[in-house]
């Protein structure tokens, strides 16, 4: 019957109308700022520092070998090492400043660090009202706890943990 | 209270009160004539900002998306952010435009819009322009609605505008045709040409519940089909939106609007499909009049704007569904199928009433329109056999 073949697809579209009002994993949009889209674990923006305990200057794992400042390829790191009064290195950093209006959020630092200091952050709303000063990101705006870091990427920071605790055994046993 | 002539009755009084004051009866003439239009303006206004919303929102669901629903409640108030963005753009005209030609074309095109809306009667006693031949007015005052849209197209210099006003003008032309046709019968049952004639004589009812609108009987059936068909090309609506065209020729004839004149357009285009609808509710679906005798209570305009309503969303649901028509498919649709199918309506409509209007009547009409209907498809039916399509990447 000559004609069929359109109500067969009208019938199509009313389906699809009324099923998107009850069944809801036709509505693939996701409503941003009410509902947010949850992250995958191996998902990364920008970089963020690590640090153990509950001193975020204390227990920073970065010792400020500049590893991460010369394999950074839009060469965005600045990292100014501490020392004390015999101007002898003390492994930790003065200034570690990161920015991150030029990152390009490839995660080669946490890839070259040996400490498993520098790691991939994934907090994605990073617009502000000003392009230069807010988008500079010093030491204490990058520390982030190491519960932090397992909520983001649970596996991996369970692997780095077992790594740093292999560590400290080799260590106390030399 | 009747709440039926509510409105009839406010006017009346306001006229009576202006009498009363002195006005004399030229300036009460007038006045009288001023509040139908801006009844007519103000009930079709809103109606196009909230079927722009709705529209939206009816094609995201069939696309199973939310549609607009940030700004206001439910995003109703996503009419007043567009129409905003649309009165704060540039209006900017080409250089090589001709300037009084690209600025009327938008005018002339609301003004014939406008005009089909006046002779419709959306209740009782409601017709703003209650003329003996306003069937007649309306289809010669949609007929401007063409020469705009090829102002519009030739006055932007422009390829695509052009090439937009061309396939309006020769699918307008063509369907004019069928429109007319498809009326044709309603006419010559009833005798007049007067939509508020049309409207009392469907306003009959047989056991009370079956209403004698002409889209009961077989021929009134398929003329209003084809009536609805020649509407959605008359209103450029898809499947029929050539002219427009997104994808190929960007938007057609108005490629070149922005702004303020972009919305001209954009609301002589609802107008124009709201106008079709109603001269189809008017014809075929009785009008005001109520589908059944027990639910003449509820007021004459309620029936006809829920009669209406669901006309246009019949026009977005299609929207939702059918994709865009090649030229020459439209074109023998309208020659080959629609023309001639207009004609077997026209002899099933006399047969019926010669036949005495009753069930025989019915049953022969029927039988002509099936009749005519088989062979004419037939024609449209190429054959054509596609091989199956191989997909050989998106498996």
């Amino acid at each position: 019957m000559f004609g069929a073949g359109i109500l067969k697809g009208m019938l199509v579209t009313a389906s699809n109308f009324f099923r998107s009002y009850y069944v809801k994993e036709r509505l693939t949009t996701i409503p941003y700022p009410e509902e947010q889209r949850i992250t995958p674990d191996r998902s990364r923006t920008i970089p963020f520092l690590v640090y153990d305990g509950e001193d975020q200057e204390a227990g920073l794992r970065c010792t400020a070998c500049c590893i991460c400042e010369k394999a950074c390829p839009p060469q965005i790191i600045y990292i100014v090492p501490s020392r004390d009064e015999k101007n002898r290195l003390l492994k930790h950093p003065k200034v570690f400043d990161i920015d991150t209006s030029v990152c390009m959020e490839c995660g080669i630092c946490s890839e070259v660090c040996p400490f498993e200091a520098i790691r991939m952050d994934q907090v994605f709303e990073l617009s502000t009202r000003e392009r230069f000063e807010s988008l500079l990101l010093h030491k204490s705006d990058l520390a982030k706890s190491n519960g932090y870091y397992h909520q983001l990427h649970p596996t991996e920071a369970a692997a780095d943990d077992a790594k740093r605790a292999a560590a400290a055994a080799r260590k106390k046993k030399a | 209270m009747d709440l039926d002539q509510i409105f009839v009755i406010a006017k009346q009084q306001v006229l009576a009160w202006l009498t009363g004051a002195g006005a004399s009866v030229g300036v009460v003439q007038v006045i009288s004539s001023l509040i139908n239009i801006a009844a007519v303006l103000a009930v079709f206004l809103t109606l196009f900002a909230l079927i722009s919303v709705i529209e939206r929102k009816v094609l995201a669901r069939i696309q199973n998306r939310y549609g607009p629903n940030r700004v206001g409640p439910f995003g109703l108030l996503q009419p007043v952010a567009d129409g905003i963005k649309m009165l704060i753009k540039e209006d900017i005209v080409p250089r090589r435009a001709d300037a009084i030609v690209h600025f009327i074309a938008p005018v002339v095109m609301c003004a014939a819009a406008t005009l089909t809306l006046c002779v419709i009667p959306y209740g009782r006693n409601m017709t703003p322009v209650a003329i003996d031949g306003g069937v007649l007015l309306f289809f010669a005052a949609g007929a401007p609605a063409e020469l705009a849209v090829f102002m519009a197209g030739w006055g932007s210099n422009n390829k695509y505008s052009m090439l937009g006003a061309m396939r309006a003008i020769a699918q307008m032309v063509s369907y004019e045709l069928p429109l007319l046709l498809a009326a044709l019968p309603v006419v010559m049952i009833t005798g007049s040409l007067s939509p508020d004639e049309i409207v009392a004589a469907q306003g009959h009812y047989s056991f009370g519940t079956v209403p004698h609108w002409f889209a009961v009987t077989p021929w009134g059936a398929v003329a209003f089909l084809l009536f609805f068909i020649a509407g959605l090309v008359e209103s450029n609506r898809t499947p029929f939106d050539l002219p427009e065209g997104e994808s190929e020729i960007v938007a057609g004839h108005m490629m070149e609007y922005s702004g303020f004149k972009y919305a001209l357009f954009f609301m002589a285009e609802y107008f124009g499909m709201f106008a079709v609808s109603g001269l189809g509710v008017t014809l075929f679906l009785g009008g005001w009049n109520s589908p059944v005798s027990w639910l003449e209570w509820i007021p004459s305009y309620i029936w006809f704007f829920l009669k209406l309503s669901v006309l246009l969303l019949l026009f977005l649901w299609i929207r939702g569904t059918l994709p865009r028509l090649r030229m020459d498919q439209v074109m023998s649709f309208a020659w080959k199928f629609m023309l001639p199918m207009a004609f077997v309506c026209i002899v099933a409509a006399a047969v019926w009433h010669y036949a005495g209007r009753g069930l025989i009547g019915w049953v022969w009409s029927l039988a002509i329109v099936v009749v005519a209907y088989l062979p004419l498809t037939k024609l449209l039916w190429t054959g054509k056999q596609f091989a199956v399509r191989q997909y050989r990447f998106a498996e």
